[in-house]
């Protein structure tokens, strides 16, 4: 890791994306991608808010590795985590009240989000500040990617419109995909089929080395 | 060559049971409340019927053959059964589409990626209803009145039994019992007729498919509970008969719960599985949200099958 050729820093970044995406390979933080799925809107807001706790915390606990004493680095990352949730809690209040209401209790909860402890657990506190802001952003993308995947999916289906741009009439709209059922369902499928698209690169890697 | 002694490992004596068999008898179990529906229906119910069993059978044949690369299994029948009993539990004026979408759901989600035939934990028909009914709360709940003539006149949509008692509607208008035996009354179309269904889980305990015991043991616990609480309380719930004949509990008894894959294996496993059904039927349909707990309370005990099955293990032999 500490290796400093670009390759390895991009790789850094882009593991988050599909390889290793921290929801639909990891299966980390799925508390918020089964509850706030329910439009692209609202998954884009979520993605951003987790985004930014995740760059900034993996940024302050990888600086402040060698000060936090090892016995309690799990209560201090909370509370360094917490401090970013409260600050990003505020200003989706201030300034996207719609989202805000939209999102209710699940901006305050990113704080126990398993993405940003299990970031800051597995890489934060063994890696370089450059390095932990790069896992940061890339595992926050792909938490985004995942999680705008799953909302357009149940957007489209469960209430025919993206974005809040209605184009299904209302008497073919699924309820089930705004509901909690539908939410398992699509998260399944979509991780279902990432699996089998990355499984396959892989295997197409392997067999290209081999060659 | 024909003297040839052919020299094989037990067993030796064989029946000849065959899946293929099981499932068309089945199919034909169910051939008469097909014929009552249609006759109080009319063509609708030809028509949904076929698209459904036509869906699930082009699935699962498409499934196996491009995204599992396996031989298709489709002769073997248990497609045609699962779209049939999809079919019989969906109201007569459902748009075609919906049911496409309830065959999809009935082999893409609760049978193929399990596995196939024989490995899905919960009954491909009723997690397609389940679907349907929670994704499509209106379309599946506007029940058109029976009119034995042939035609197209579903126009005029009516409660069913279990609808007019959970909204506190005018209990006069409950169907007599000699109309809810022949199946004139709202509902799904197959599940209206308690006769025609009853025939046919006759000749599926003649042929030894189905055993007595979830039947008996479900219907009974509705029966009593039902019993004991209108004894309790006459003003507040209906006679205990008018459970026994109403909703789906006779389809979901005979042919639903006694689905081989995912009902218990021993004789006592059976009973309690048939007494858990019926416990939560009647709770749902006393206490719930929904008019109707048949289906769920199924697919519930369907996820416990395991659990009874380790409880009630047959004794080996000899010890």
């Amino acid at each position: 890791m500490s290796n400093n050729n670009n390759n390895s820093k991009l790789s850094i970044l882009t593991k988050g994306f599909f390889r290793e995406n921290p929801t639909l390979i990891l299966v980390l933080g799925c508390c918020p991608t089964l509850a706030v799925t329910t439009s692209v809107t609202n998954a884009l807001g979520m993605g951003a808010a987790t985004t930014f706790v995740l760059l900034m915390s993996n940024m302050l606990i990888s600086a402040l590795k060698n000060i936090i004493p090892d016995k309690v680095r799990i209560p201090s990352y909370i509370v360094i985590i917490a401090t970013f949730v409260s600050m990003i809690d505020l200003l989706i209040q201030g300034f996207l009240p719609s989202l805000s209401a939209s999102l209710g209790v699940f901006i305050p909860l990113i704080v126990v989000n398993c993405i940003v402890l299990g970031r800051a657990e597995a890489f934060a506190n063994k890696n370089t500040v450059f390095d932990s802001l790069l896992d940061g952003l890339g595992m926050g993308i792909g938490f985004t990617i995942a999680l705008t995947l799953i909302g357009a999916i149940r957007e489209i289906l469960g209430s025919g419109s993206i974005m809040g741009f209605q184009f299904i009439p209302a008497e073919y709209h699924i309820l089930i995909f705004v509901l909690a059922p539908g939410a398992f369902l699509v998260f399944g499928f979509v991780m279902a089929a990432v699996r089998f698209l990355v499984n396959k690169r892989e295997e197409k890697k392997k067999h290209c080395a081999a060659e | 060559m024909d003297k040839l002694l052919h020299i094989s490992g037990s067993p030796h004596v064989h029946s000849d049971e065959s899946v293929k068999k099981i499932m068309w008898s089945v199919v034909l179990s169910l051939v008469p409340a097909f014929l009552v529906s249609v006759y109080y229906f009319g063509l609708p119910v030809i028509i949904l019927t076929a698209v459904s069993i036509g869906c699930c059978v082009l699935f699962e044949y498409l499934i196996q053959r491009f995204m599992l690369h396996q031989k298709p299994s489709v002769d073997d029948g248990s497609a045609v059964v699962t779209g049939l009993l999809l079919a019989f539990n969906v109201p007569s004026n459902l748009p075609i589409w919906i049911m496409v979408i309830g065959a999809i759901v009935a082999i893409g989600i609760a049978k193929m990626p399990f596995g196939g035939l024989g490995h899905n934990p919960f009954n491909p028909a009723l997690v397609a209803r389940v679907t349907l009914l929670i994704a499509f709360p209106v379309q599946m709940t506007s029940w058109p009145v029976p009119t034995p003539i042939w035609g197209f006149a579903d126009a005029v949509t009516g409660p069913t039994t279990l609808g007019l008692i959970k909204e506190g509607g005018d209990l006069s208008q409950i169907p007599t019992y000699a109309n809810m035996l022949l199946g004139q009354m709202g509902g799904s179309f197959g599940e209206v007729s308690a006769i025609a269904l009853l025939i046919g889980a006759a000749f599926l305990l003649w042929k030894r498919i189905i055993t007595w015991h979830i039947p008996v043991s479900f219907i009974a616990t509705v029966f009593v509970v039902a019993g004991i609480f209108h004894l309790a309380n006459p003003a507040e719930y209906v006679n205990p008969f008018i459970h026994l004949l109403s909703g789906g509990l006779i389809l979901g008894a005979c042919f639903m719960a006694t689905d081989m894959v995912t009902s218990p294996t021993s004789p006592w496993g059976m009973i309690v599985f048939g007494c858990g059904c019926g416990l939560l039927t009647i709770i749902i349909r006393l206490f719930g949200a929904y008019p109707e707990g048949v289906s769920f309370s199924i697919l519930l005990m369907n996820a416990v099958v395991p659990l009874i099955n380790k409880g009630f293990k047959p004794k080996q032999f000899a010890h």
